[in-house]
């Protein structure tokens, strides 16, 4: 089975964003007076071939986050892998 | 005793060290492709400046897996001396030899320019020829060199005198107006717990030599060559 999974990573709400602090404060001067806040991740979007299961390649991804994409002293990460069998085929 | 300066793919401050080293320090220095796992020449390893890799993903993020870090690693295990400056700091932290992150600087913005320091702690190898206390002028160019690690992380480097440097004015004192980048607790270098391993992003070995502005990064290396003579 063919797997893509799109993750986020994004810094610890512990942690202040200063681009994100400063893009608020760009919303709010072109007059978006309701943003309250402003948070700036990456998203990556990684395509697997050939998994046993969506759980293996969840568990695939999980590792990828925990020891390269994301770093664990600034940064959480969130995913989900769809199933990418039919349609658009991984690697390409 | 010899000196390694490790050159990854992307690193750009490697002539300023082997200079440092070669002209300021008038010791043996060799240059160490990061394709290399044999370091046991050297009693000393820099990790200089510069976006190895790019610097994609994160600052060191993919330096650390170049094949030299695991000798680093090791050699350090064995109570080697490494120290790395700016991005050489930064692929110490994604390594884990150092604890913590940098982000980037609350300005948002590039900062070059020169700095003052403020000496912390003058037991560790790197600063043993420094007074305590002491107020050096020394340059910084980086864009990602907000230190940041969680309070007990802090904490521990605190209560450890693991805190090398800090930003302070022209007087030594350590204020916000002095913090180039947003640093926790002005901090600009630390060490491990063994001391053998530092980092800091502040540029040593660009003020080797009156001419370039200060000689004041001289104090640092001079330490190096002091403890490894002395070893």
């Amino acid at each position: 089975m063919n797997y893509k999974a799109r993750i986020t990573v994004s810094l610890k709400k512990s942690v202040v964003d200063p681009q994100g602090t400063v893009v608020k404060s760009a919303l709010l001067t072109m007059g978006f007076g309701n943003v309250a806040g402003v948070r700036i991740g990456k998203h990556m979007e990684i395509d697997l071939a050939d998994c046993e299961s969506a759980a293996e390649a969840a568990r695939m991804v999980d590792e990828m986050c925990r020891k390269l994409l994301a770093n664990p002293v600034i940064e959480e990460y969130e995913f989900e892998v769809v199933d990418a069998s039919n349609g658009e085929a991984a690697g390409q | 005793m010899r000196f390694g300066v490790v050159v990854f793919p992307g690193s750009n401050c490697e002539d300023d060290a082997y200079y440092a080293i070669r002209d300021g320090l008038s010791q043996p220095v060799d240059y160490v492709w990061h394709e290399n796992r044999d370091i046991s020449a050297y009693d000393c390893i820099i990790l200089p400046g510069g976006f190895p890799h790019g610097d994609y993903l994160r600052a060191g993020a993919i330096a650390r897996f170049s094949p030299v870090m695991g000798a680093v690693r090791e050699f350090a295990a064995r109570g080697g001396l490494v120290l790395g400056i700016c991005n050489g700091f930064q692929v110490l932290l994604e390594s884990g030899l150092l604890p913590g992150a940098t982000l980037k600087n609350d300005s948002l913005q590039f900062r070059c320019m020169y700095v003052h320091l403020r000496v912390e702690n003058t037991r560790s190898p790197f600063t043993m020829g420094l007074a305590p206390g002491q107020v050096m002028r020394i340059p910084i160019a980086h864009g990602e060199g907000n230190y940041y690690a969680d309070e007990e992380t802090i904490r521990e480097l605190e209560d450890g005198g693991r805190v090398l440097f800090r930003y302070c004015d022209s007087e030594g004192k350590i204020t916000a107006e002095a913090n180039p980048n947003g640093s926790l607790g002005n901090i600009a270098g630390i060490c491990n717990e063994r001391g053998n391993v530092a980092g800091m992003m502040p540029h040593p070995e660009r003020a080797y030599q009156a001419v370039l502005g200060s000689s004041d990064g001289l104090g640092i290396l001079n330490s190096i060559v002091s403890f490894l003579g002395g070893r």
